[in-house]
């Protein structure tokens, strides 16, 4: 879109813009104050972007014979000579690539190569380096590590950090942070009046340790590997994987080694003698879309499956972008076609159909397609197995009936009570818990490389194996496993997981991770904003034992995370994604956390943990846009009772249509992997806050219990609706806009009973009309909405 | 980031700044309910992000979901009556994958049992099932070349609406709100509507999924807006029952107080955005209500989109709903109607799907004429694939079914800058093969992009690792014989 440069004022944004980005201030930085450059840093990131689609890895797109991702294979005057060309015809890189090198971009390829254009191997694939913690002017700041990796970037860019904020937004921050809920007023009282020098500390640790925690992270993971309750293509049936979903939100909360949360993923089944739990985890590989019988090819369908499945590996683990490769050479990073098909090997011997089953039977109904876990109580099993008893004995009495045919009554009585027997076993086994689940055949699936991707088009035969550009896997005798697999991931040398890893985590405390694009490391991501803490963080997590708490600890109570987010409107223009860590991030909070805060504070949030998915209330109709007639489950139907107040991490999510509450804010469909979300600020949204029902009900909800409170004055109870929604006290000017505005309802309410009525169901109280429209603007407020 | 989205983010901001100006004050929403009674177009970012002079300004993409029989609608094909019950030669079918559904099955010739006649000042041929779109055969230029990749629905759905067949990413419509920036003030720049068949029966309609409108990797802004046949037109638009005007009016005079008091405090512009998006909420309560209320319209234009236009989410009461969203200028709008997919019993229930967009179309394009606004909205009618020249199920003369067939289809497009009276594209004589001047649907979906001024090779976004864009990474061709 170079194009639109064409314009002073677009000019002057561009170059506004590029201030604000970390990466680009780097080069900045090099050019003025360092006279060598970093590969890494500035020169890989224009080649990537601008050549190394014909003149990268991929052999099939090269141009000319010349590479430029590696060293030696062309010449440097030449291309200084291409790159500089007036000639249209020489001109490097070409019109018709829509690519152009701005003139400082040439400036500093012309610096690396007057340097000897040294390469660099990307920063990503070389293991995290040791980083001896910065030496800082300001010694009084900090001398925790991250905060001083943070500092002496600020102090490069001639910044400081911002003072602590205060303990209501701290606190507000944290729990948000960690558990996806807003304190509450004794949580923000007891804070407050803790005046121990441990008192954060203390805070942190009790937040770590609460259920909610581990039904927070969960959230994140679950957009992460596409976590849902129906298959996503053609009818779009339901399926069940809640255990799953469990099983994420219990490894959260018992802090299970981050390294063991992989392998468990990728291979609990194939763990000798597999925990239940490790075989739940397993069914990660069972968490892609997958159509009904009827209408793909089952071998298409196949194929399908195991790139969706090596995708998300890439995606979740590598931070990479594996799926390029399907077709051809990955043209940016050095992943061929090869090695695509070598991991593929990992993943295309699942002992399954490669489609679901047929609409007849308890499978269908159960939203199960073999093979599965079934996880009954042991009551549940035990009924099961009286049930199945008393079945078999009156099959055996009709059998033996049967031959007498005049005890015609009798045998029909039976038959009766047969068909009553086998109800209530289907009845029970339908509500026995159970998850999809992987599994290996016995005999292993040869694989072909598949020319151009196409399941039918086989080519050269691969073994199973990791791209060599990653450190080998250890050798072994016999085939290689997915167990070999995932043990490779987590090896302390890889460069990959573990940073990736706590990138990922980082971003759900920043708003935005070290490296901003979490889900690609390769060499189209963007460069970290700080490698070294990156590094420091990595290692870190690798030898705590890829424990999670420890690390989410060691960030919150780092002075970065706890900087007040007040700045100027000048620092926010500049910065707005927060990069150089100069405050605290300020954020628009997710839309699960939204709904939640809005039941919590309202005092209607169900906190029961686990089991099936739930279906709080939606605009009616929304399915029946979308779905066919024999879709499973066609018609929306609510839950009742306070299953509709559950956290929304127990939401049903179908992905044909996910609930609008989540997708208006930026919720992905989870029909493909993200790593992070967008966060975008929509009419639709603040029409979401204004109208829909359950907020407002909640809002009412909130309104009568307020007014229950008789020792209260109004004075108090706006007080207390205030600090409950917001976590601050009002100061006087906002108290006494909430009074002249309470006082506004009341009138409006008073002069029409028929608007009251229709508020309240009946009821003509025109003060809980008027404090329920007080307490449903508290909850349109953009601080509401944001973490600050 | 690109420069393009930094300037969006930032030209929106600016306009944020500037209607916050306006909206704040003393009577901080006074202002807006004044405002709330123009609609159209407030221009500020319209066609910034151009390639090229435009042009079209605005877009009906018509979505036959399920796949129109291009041979028994578009693609006349008179010889094959001598082919009835023959099975299709080899040398036709030249290997061609076919569905699970008719799989190993014999293919025998179908011939289609519908007449066809020339229409128009240049005799383009016409089924008779189309008796209405034949009177605007002089605006039309049907693309009797058109073939995709994808032989099953979901795919070939998901290709066409975003480009690729495996889900993850953005739809055309949200292409173009992130691409050429907000047009309107007062409604969404994208909006989708939906029907299904009425005179077909119950029989089969196929799965949609809101990917094929959603916004995939770009930011969620740019989705498009599901308006609604029944209850609110846009999702949660009405106020609460008890939530009257006034008092939802002094709600958010409160709240923008505060939010601007906030906004002093802290100078995040986040919340000045906030504040923008609640006035466009505001005004979006009276715009939408007033766009969606068809009382004001003559009865003669009524009768032009036929009788079942009274009935609320109908495919030709949306067709009336788009043209009143066009003259509002919104900018992309879309329209899936369901039913196409006749596996058996085609005659019959496409006589009903053709009964429901024949007369609505042709009103659309008459309606837009006679308002001047078909010279800057191009209109295009699409399904996902075709369908096989052999017959699935019972075969008869008069009954008989249909397959998917992906290498060949019709689509049709009209209005700004497009050449009406032509057909584009020549199949042979079983509508099996492509002869001449082949239209892969990244071709079409890159003609609807030049004809609003973009250069489909340069509207890009950075995701995964790639400058990703609607028409992937394939080579694509705008059709140019086509444009005037």
């Amino acid at each position: 879109m170079k194009i639109l440069l064409a314009t002073p004022c677009l000019l002057l944004i561009a170059l506004f813009a590029s201030l604000s980005l970390a990466s680009t201030s780097h080069a900045k930085e090099a050019n003025s104050t360092s006279p060598t450059l970093s590969y890494n840093q500035d020169v890989r990131p224009i080649l990537s972007n601008n050549c190394f689609h014909c003149h990268g890895s991929d052999e099939e797109s090269r141009e000319a014979d010349v590479r430029l991702d590696v060293s030696g294979s062309v010449d440097l005057e030449e291309m200084i000579a291409r790159i500089t060309s007036t000639d249209l015809e020489e001109k490097m890189p070409p019109a018709d690539s829509n690519k152009q090198l701005s003139p400082e971009q040439i400036e500093i390829l012309k610096r690396w190569i007057a340097a000897g254009a040294p390469y660099e191997e990307h920063w990503a694939f070389v293991p995290p380096q040791v980083h001896n913690v910065p030496i800082c002017q300001d010694t009084k700041w900090s001398d925790q590590p991250i905060d001083r990796f943070v500092l002496a970037r600020l102090e490069r860019a001639g910044l400081l950090p911002k003072a602590k904020t205060d303990k209501r937004t701290l606190l507000r921050r944290v729990t948000f942070d960690l558990t996806g809920l807003p304190p509450t007023l004794d949580e923000i009282h007891a804070f407050l009046s803790d005046s121990s020098d441990k008192a954060y500390e203390n805070l942190v640790d009790r937040l770590l340790a609460q259920p909610q925690y581990g039904e927070h992270m969960a959230k994140y993971w679950l957009d992460l590997v596409r976590f849902a309750d129906t298959n996503g293509l053609h009818h779009d049936h339901y399926r069940e994987m809640t255990p799953y979903r469990d099983w994420v939100i219990r490894a959260f909360n018992d802090n299970l080694g981050f390294d063991d949360f992989i392998t468990d993923q990728i291979a609990g089944d194939l763990l000798e003698e597999p925990s239940i739990d490790q075989q739940i985890a397993s069914g990660f590989n069972r968490l892609h879309l997958i159509i009904d019988a009827g209408t793909a090819l089952p071998q298409e369908s196949f194929t399908r499956n195991v790139v969706d499945r090596v995708s998300a590996v890439g995606t979740a683990f590598l931070g990479l972008t594996l799926q390029c490769a399907v077709c051809h050479d990955h043209k940016y990073d050095p992943i061929t076609r090869q090695n695509f098909y070598e991991l593929y090997a990992f993943f295309n011997n699942f002992d399954g159909a490669p489609e679901t089953g047929g609409r007849r039977g308890l499978d269908f109904k159960r939203g199960l397609q073999p093979p599965y876990l079934e996880l009954p109580t042991p009551a549940q099993a035990e009924e099961r197995q009286q049930l199945e008893r008393e079945i078999a004995d009156l099959a055996a009495k009709i059998e033996a009936l049967k031959a007498k045919p005049d005890d015609a009554d009798a045998l029909k009585a039976l038959t009766d009570q047969l068909a009553q027997q086998q109800a209530a076993r289907d009845a029970l086994v339908t509500a026995i818990p159970a998850t999809l689940v992987m599994k290996e055949r016995a005999e292993v699936r040869p694989t072909h490389m598949l020319n151009r991707g196409v399941y039918d088009q086989p080519g050269d035969l691969v073994e199973r194996n990791t791209p060599a550009f990653l450190p080998p896997m250890v050798e072994k005798e016999g085939p290689k496993t997915r167990l070999d697999l995932a043990k490779w991931l987590v090896a302390p040398s890889h460069p990959l997981t573990a940073r990736v890893a706590v990138n990922r985590f980082w971003q759900q405390l920043f708003g935005v991770g070290l490296v901003k694009t979490s889900e690609d490391f390769g060499a189209q991501g963007e460069a970290p904003s700080h490698p070294q803490l990156l590094d420091h963080l990595a290692l870190q997590f690798v030898q705590s034992g890829w424990n999670v708490k420890s690390l989410m600890r060691s960030i919150v109570l780092s002075q970065t995370y706890q900087q007040s987010s007040q700045a100027s409107r000048e620092e926010y223009v500049s910065d707005p994604g927060n990069r150089l860590l100069g405050r605290g991030s300020r954020f628009r909070i997710d839309a699960e956390m939204i709904r939640d805060q809005v039941l919590s504070v309202s005092g209607l949030l169900n906190p029961t943990m686990y089991g099936k998915s739930v279906k709080p209330p939606q605009p009616a109709g929304l399915w029946k846009i979308v779905a066919m007639p024999s879709s499973y489950p066609r018609v929306f139907q609510s839950d009742t009772g306070d299953q509709i107040y559950r956290r929304s991490v127990y939401t049903f999510w179908k992905r044909g249509l996910p609930p609008p509450q989540m997708t208006i804010f930026d919720a992905p469909s989870r029909e493909s992997c993200i790593a992070r979300r967008e966060r975008t600020n929509t009419p639709l949204q603040a029409l979401l806050l204004m109208n829909e029902e359950q907020y407002f009900a909640a809002a009412r909800h909130y309104a009568r219990t307020l007014l229950q409170q008789t020792d209260l004055n109004d004075e108090e109870r706006i007080r207390q609706a205030y600090e409950s929604i917001t976590s601050q006290r009002p100061d006087d000017a906002t108290l006494s806009e909430l009074q002249n505005a309470r006082e506004a309802f009341r009138q409006i309410y008073t002069a029409d009973p028929a608007s009251t009525q229709a508020m309240l169901g009946g009821s003509e109280d025109a003060e809980l009309a008027a404090w329920t429209m007080l307490v449903h603007s508290l909850l349109n407020l953009d601080s509401t909405k944001t973490r600050e | 980031m690109k420069p393009l989205q930094q300037f969006n983010d930032l030209a929106s901001r600016r306009q944020f700044l500037k209607s916050s100006a306006m909206g704040l004050g003393t009577a901080a929403f006074g202002a807006l309910v004044a405002r709330a009674q123009t609609t159209g177009a407030q221009t500020a970012g319209a066609s910034v992000g151009t390639h090229f002079q435009p042009k079209a300004r605005r877009v009906i993409f018509l979505f036959m979901a399920g796949a129109p029989s291009q041979i028994d609608l578009f693609d006349y094909k008179p010889d094959l009556q001598k082919q009835f019950r023959k099975p299709l030669p080899a040398s036709i079918s030249q290997g061609q994958r076919v569905t699970a559904m008719t799989l190993g099955k014999e293919q025998l010739v179908a011939p289609s049992m519908f007449k066809f006649s020339r229409q128009g000042k240049n005799g383009v041929y016409m089924s008779e099932l189309l008796p209405h779109l034949s009177t605007v055969v002089d605006d039309l230029c049907l693309i009797k070349s058109t073939h995709t990749d994808a032989i099953n629905h979901d795919p070939a759905k998901t290709l066409i609406c975003t480009g690729s067949e495996i889900p993850g990413k953005a739809s055309l419509g949200s292409w173009l709100s992130y691409g050429l920036g907000r047009m309107n003030e007062n409604l969404p720049d994208f909006v989708v509507m939906n029907s299904a068949f009425w005179t077909g029966g119950t029989g089969n309609v196929q799965a949609l999924y809101s990917r094929l409108w959603g916004s995939g990797f770009l930011p969620s802004k740019h989705q498009g807006v599901s308006f609604q046949p029944s209850g609110d037109p846009v999702l949660f638009l009405s106020n609460p029952p008890g939530v009257s005007k006034e008092s939802r009016h002094r709600m958010l005079d409160l709240v923008t107080k505060l939010n601007q008091q906030h906004l002093d405090e802290i100078g995040d512009p986040e919340i000045q955005t906030t504040i923008a998006q609640q006035e466009m909420a505001f005004r979006m309560q009276t715009s939408v209500p007033e766009l969606t209320d068809l009382s004001q319209e003559p009865e003669h234009i009524l009768d032009m989109y036929g009788p079942e236009v009274g009935k609320s989410g109908s495919f030709a009461r949306n067709c009336l709903l788009a043209r009143r969203m066009i003259e509002r200028d919104v900018r992309f709008i879309q329209l899936f109607h369901r039913g196409w997919d006749h596996h058996v019993g085609l005659p019959k229930k496409l006589r009903g799907q053709a009964y429901d967009v024949d007369q609505p179309c042709a009103a659309l394009l008459k309606d837009l004429k006679q308002r001047g606004l078909l010279d800057d909205t191009l209109v295009v009618f699409a399904g996902e694939f075709g369908r096989t020249t052999y017959g699935q199920g019972n075969l008869t003369q008069t009954s008989y079914g249909r397959d998917h067939h992906p290498r060949c289809f019709t689509t049709w497009m009209a209005g700004a800058g497009i050449k009406g009276g032509i057909t584009y594209g020549q199949t042979d004589d079983f509508s099996y093969n492509i002869v001449e001047d082949p239209v892969h649907v990244r071709d079409f979906n890159a003609t609807i992009l030049h004809q609003l001024g973009i250069d489909h090779n340069r509207l890009t976004f950075p995701f995964l690792g790639l400058d990703q864009r609607l028409t992937g990474v394939e080579e694509t061709h705008v059709i140019k014989r086509i444009l005037s």
